[in-house]
C-alpha cells in the first residue's frame, strides 16, 4: 500500500470516528467541546516546530521558510494553550454542583 | 526500534487520546479529565516531535514561549460573555499556523532544489495547494467573525481605541503588506492579482455595513480564481509566488464569506470556521505526511462538521442559505406598528405578581442576557422562586447567542446546574403546564411567525413555544425586531407582557419587587 493511499484511509477512519463521538454531546456543552476541538486543531503546531528547528546545514535550510515557521509556532502554541485552558475553565463551572 | 518508529507510536497514543478527550467531553462529569488528556496527548506529540530529532532550538522555545504567554493571558482574562470571540480568534490563529506551516514546507522544499526544480511528489503539492486555501480562508473569515463579535467590523457607531488600532491597523498591514509583495513580483498578472486581492481585503474590512452589491459574485468569482491558481501551483510548486497569491485570493473568500453573516448565523459560521481550521491541519498533514496531525485535524473537521449540521437545522436553513442567502423581512412581512397595537407593557411589580402565584416557570435566554451580562442577576431570581417551591427550569434554543452553546457556559458561569437546562424539543412537549415563561433578550427563537406564516423568512424555523405558556413575559429594551427583521406578534398577544429594560436591570428589579411582596 502506497504511503498516499494509507494516510487517506488514516483521514477516512478518523472522520467516521470524529461523527460518531461526536454526535453524543449534549447541546449544554457544545461551546467547550468547539473550544476543546479548537485546541487539538492547534496540533499544526508539530509542523511549525520541525520546520521552525531547521538546521542551518541542512539542505532544506531557508531563512524566510524558518521566519513563517516561527510566526506559525506562536499561531499554534497560541492556540493549543489557549485552547486548553479556556476549555478547562468552562467545564469547571459545568462541574460544581 | 528506531527512532522514527518511536515517535510514530507516541503519536498514536496522541492521537487515542484526542479520540477518548473528545469522547469524554459528552459528559460534564468527565469532560474536565478529557480536557486534560487531550492537553496530554498535545504535549507527548510535541515532545515526541523534538525529541526525534537535532533543531536550531532558538525559534522553538521563543515561539513556544511567545505563544503560550499570549494564550495564558486570553484564556485566563476572557470574561465569559465573549467566548464566542475568543473561539472565533483561536481558529483564526489555528488556520493562520496551517497556512504558515504549508508556505514554508513549500519553499523549504522547492527554494532549495531551485527554481524549476520537479522534486516533491504529487501529495505534498495537492495537500500545500488545500491547506493554503482552507487555512487562509479560516485566517480571514475568523478574524472577520471575530471582529463582527467584538463589534468594530462592519458598524456605523464611534469606536473605542483598541477597536481602531486593530481594525486599521490590519487594514494597513494588509494593504502594505500586498503592495510591497506584490511590487517586488514585478509586473505581471499573478502580480496585480495579488495586489488588488490584497487591497479588496483591506477595504472591505473597513466597511460600515456589512453587506454591499455584488457580493454573491465575489464569492463565485474569488472561490474560482482560488482554485485557477492552486491548480497552476500544483503543476508548478517552485513558483512559490503562487502560494502568496493563493492566499490572497482566498482571503477575499473567506471575508467574504463572513462578511455578510451575523447574528443568529453566527454560531454556524463559528462551527464551520472550526471544521475548517481542523481540515487545514489535516491537509498539513499531508504535506509534511504526518499522521497525527490527520487525524486530530480530521476529528476538528467532522466536530465542526456536525456542529455546523445542527445550527443549521435549528434553524431550518440550509449550509447554502446561511452562506449566500439573504436573511430579512419580505414584501409580506406585516407592518410592525399593525402587529403591535396590542402590546401591554408592565412593571416589576406586576411580573412580580405574576410570578408569585406560579407553579412553574421556564426562563428563555437569549443574545440579550449575554450582552447585558445578566446571568447572575437571572440565577437570584430564580433562586428566590426555587425558595418559594416554585419550579423552575431554562429553555435554550440551540442557535440563542452567538455560539454553540453559548446560553448555556453562561448560565453555568451563574452556577445554575445543568440539569435544568432544558432542550428546545424537551420544554416545548411540556409547554402548555408552564405557568410563567420569562423570555429574557431573545426574539426570533420564540416567534410564532415560524409556526404559522409560511412566507416569512423564518418560517419551519423550530421554535420554543413560549406562546403556549399560562403567561409570557418579554424582557427587552424595545420592540425593535430580531435577526430576522420581522416584528414578533408574540409581544402583542392577549398572554404576554412586555417588561421594558435592559435584561440585567430588569432582573435586579424583579428581585427586589419579589423580596417586597
Amino acid at each position: 500500500m502506497s504511503s498516499l493511499v494509507m494516510l487517506i484511509t488514516i483521514l477516512v477512519l478518523a472522520i467516521f470516528v470524529g461523527f460518531e463521538i461526536i454526535t453524543k454531546v449534549p447541546p449544554t456543552l457544545h461551546t467547550p467541546l468547539m473550544s476543546g476541538s479548537n485546541a487539538i486543531s492547534g496540533i499544526t503546531v508539530i509542523g511549525a516546530l520541525i520546520l521552525a528547528g531547521v538546521l542551518e546545514s541542512d539542505p532544506q535550510f531557508n531563512q524566510v521558510a524558518k521566519i513563517m515557521a516561527f510566526v506559525a509556532v506562536i499561531f499554534a502554541t497560541i492556540n493549543v494553550v489557549g485552547g486548553f485552558l479556556v476549555t478547562g475553565r468552562m467545564l469547571k463551572m459545568f462541574q460544581r454542583k | 526500534m528506531d527512532m522514527q518508529n518511536i515517535t510514530n507510536i507516541v503519536y498514536l497514543v496522541a492521537a487515542v487520546l484526542f479520540i477518548l478527550d473528545l469522547k469524554m467531553l459528552a459528559h460534564p462529569r468527565t469532560a474536565v479529565r478529557g480536557n486534560q488528556l487531550g492537553a496530554l496527548a498535545m504535549g507527548l506529540a510535541i515532545v515526541a516531535t523534538l525529541a526525534s530529532g537535532k533543531w536550531d532550538w532558538t525559534y522553538i522555545i521563543l515561539g513556544i514561549g511567545i505563544g503560550s504567554l499570549i494564550g495564558a493571558v486570553a484564556a485566563t482574562r476572557v470574561k465569559m460573555t465573549s467566548m464566542p470571540e475568543l473561539v472565533g480568534l483561536f481558529n483564526g490563529f489555528g488556520g493562520g499556523a496551517s497556512v504558515l506551516v504549508a508556505g514554508s514546507a513549500l519553499i523549504a522544499t522547492f527554494n532549495a532544489v531551485g527554481a524549476g526544480a520537479t522534486a516533491g511528489d504529487m501529495q505534498m503539492k495537492v495537500a500545500t495547494v488545500l491547506s493554503g486555501l482552507i487555512g487562509s480562508v479560516t485566517f480571514f473569515g475568523s478574524y472577520v467573525a471575530f471582529g463582527k463579535l467584538a463589534e468594530f467590523l462592519c458598524v456605523k457607531w464611534k469606536l473605542y481605541t483598541w477597536q481602531k488600532i486593530i481594525k486599521y491597523g490590519t487594514s494597513l498591514v494588509v494593504a502594505a503588506g500586498g503592495i510591497w509583495y506584490g511590487l517586488s513580483l514585478g509586473f505581471s498578472p499573478l502580480s496585480i492579482v495579488f495586489m488588488v486581492s490584497m487591497l479588496m481585503i483591506a477595504a472591505m474590512l473597513l466597511l460600515k455595513k456589512d453587506r454591499f452589491p455584488g457580493m454573491n459574485l465575489l464569492k463565485s468569482l474569488s472561490a474560482a480564481a482560488a482554485v485557477a491558481i492552486g491548480v497552476m501551483l500544483v503543476l508548478d510548486p517552485s513558483n512559490t509566488a503562487l502560494f502568496w497569491v493563493l492566499v490572497g485570493v482566498a482571503g477575499v473568500l473567506g471575508v467574504v464569506l463572513t462578511l455578510s453573516i451575523g447574528g443568529a448565523d453566527m454560531p454556524v459560521v463559528i462551527a464551520l470556521l472550526n471544521s475548517y481550521s481542523g481540515l487545514a491541519a489535516a491537509a498539513t498533514g499531508f504535506v509534511i505526511n504526518n499522521t497525527v496531525l490527520i487525524i486530530a485535524g480530521s476529528l476538528v473537521g467532522a466536530s465542526g462538521l456536525i456542529l455546523t449540521k445542527i445550527m443549521c437545522k435549528a434553524m431550518n436553513r440550509s449550509l447554502a442559505n446561511v452562506l449566500f442567502g439573504t436573511m430579512g423581512p419580505t414584501a409580506d412581512t406585516p407592518d410592525a406598528d399593525e402587529v403591535y397595537k396590542t402590546v401591554k407593557s408592565a412593571s416589576a411589580d406586576e411580573v412580580a405578581m405574576t410570578l408569585e402565584v406560579a407553579q412553574r416557570v421556564a426562563i428563555v435566554p437569549g443574545y440579550g442576557m449575554a450582552v447585558s451580562q445578566a446571568q447572575h442577576a437571572v440565577r437570584e431570581v430564580a433562586n428566590f422562586l426555587e425558595d418559594k417551591g416554585i419550579e423552575v427550569e431554562y429553555a435554550i434554543h440551540p442557535v440563542a447567542g452567538r455560539m454553540p452553546g453559548h446560553m448555556n457556559v453562561l448560565l453555568a458561569e451563574a452556577d445554575v446546574p445543568y440539569e435544568k437546562l432544558k432542550e428546545m424539543e424537551e420544554v416545548n412537549a411540556t409547554m402548555d403546564q408552564v405557568d410563567v415563561a420569562i423570555v429574557l433578550g431573545a426574539n426570533d427563537v420564540v416567534n410564532p411567525v415560524a409556526r404559522t406564516d409560511p412566507s416569512s423568512p423564518i418560517a419551519g424555523m423550530p421554535i420554543i413555544d413560549v406562546d403556549k405558556a399560562r403567561t409570557v413575559v418579554v424582557i427587552k429594551r424595545s420592540l425593535s425586531p430580531g435577526f430576522a427583521g420581522i416584528p414578533n406578534p408574540l409581544f402583542a398577544a392577549d398572554n404576554t407582557l412586555m417588561f421594558f429594560s435592559d435584561g440585567k436591570k430588569a432582573m435586579l428589579e424583579l428581585l427586589t419587587a419579589l423580596k417586597e411582596q
